[in-house]
């Protein structure tokens, strides 16, 4: 059963990733992505990682896909992506292709070699069934991981101030 | 039946060559910066796949921070975008030639 419902969701994540690619208008694209990021999201809580899945639709599928649409309609892209020229770009769409598969064929080769460890962790199922995903990951987030959970804060106000300095209308 | 390991690794692998090759291949900036994300996407999937693997929390730790970076990264870079289309009146990485030596 929870193979199936990971192949369906591996399926459906990859048919969306590469609509998202070939898609012309940025439009359709972002709205893929969104099916990608929630077939993603919902693989989070195969993995038992039900925070992250909360926070996989919260911010990935809403806050960030929203500010993508928002800005593509801003834009107002009445002009299409121009249409490929021959030699030029087909060149570099075989060069990236080629790029890409060597890539993957890395990646698959060393991701089938993996073996998952016999031993049991810190955090086996049964523990983080009793006390719940989100309670964990908070206490690691405020103990282990505080002084990086501080310095979060601080990316977000500079990203937060500097999205304003950069799109601010010049006043002169 | 449990879905072994490698699965995750491997639909990780193709979504993130996925991500290569719209990087690689496409001239809209705001395509090319969705396709940034879903690589970031495929990589906190296999975080989260490590994590579960290894009976260990630190995995989902990095990837709520990779989603804080992720979140910053996309409000900064779609300024820059938006900044650029107001000065240039365009969105096709072949005209942004400003650095261009």
């Amino acid at each position: 059963m929870e193979l199936l419902l990971f192949l369906v969701l591996a399926f459906a994540a990859i048919v969306a990733a590469l609509l998202v690619v070939t898609h012309r208008h940025p439009v359709y694209s972002a709205l893929f992505l969104v099916v990608t990021m929630l077939c993603i999201a919902f693989l989070f809580l195969l993995l038992r990682a039900e925070f992250l899945w909360v926070m996989q639709i919260a911010v990935y599928a809403g806050a960030v896909m929203v500010l993508f649409l928002f800005v593509i309609m801003l834009l107002d892209l009445r002009r299409e992506e121009r249409p490929w020229r021959f030699p030029e770009h087909r060149l570099q769409v075989g060069a990236g292709v080629i790029l890409a598969a060597a890539l993957a064929a890395q990646l698959l080769v060393a991701a089938v070699a993996v073996r998952a460890p016999a031993g049991a962790g810190p955090f086996p199922p049964a523990v983080v069934a009793a006390r719940g995903n989100t309670q964990l990951l908070g206490r690691l987030l405020y103990t282990e991981y505080a002084f990086p959970f501080e310095v979060t804060s601080v990316i977000l106000l500079v990203a937060i101030v500097g999205a304003m300095v950069i799109a601010k209308r010049r006043s002169d | 039946m449990a879905v072994p390991l490698p699965a995750y690794l491997v639909l990780g692998a193709i979504l993130f060559a996925i991500g290569v090759v719209g990087v690689a291949t496409r001239r809209n900036v705001l395509i090319i910066f969705m396709c940034v994300e879903l690589m970031m996407n495929a990589v906190n999937l296999t975080f989260v796949a490590f994590a579960s693997a290894f009976q260990a929390l630190d995995g989902q730790v990095f990837v709520f921070f990779i989603l804080v970076v992720a979140a910053a990264e996309v409000a900064v870079g779609l300024a820059i975008i938006y900044g650029i289309f107001r000065h240039r009146e365009t969105v096709d990485v072949t005209d942004m030639t400003l650095m261009k030596g």
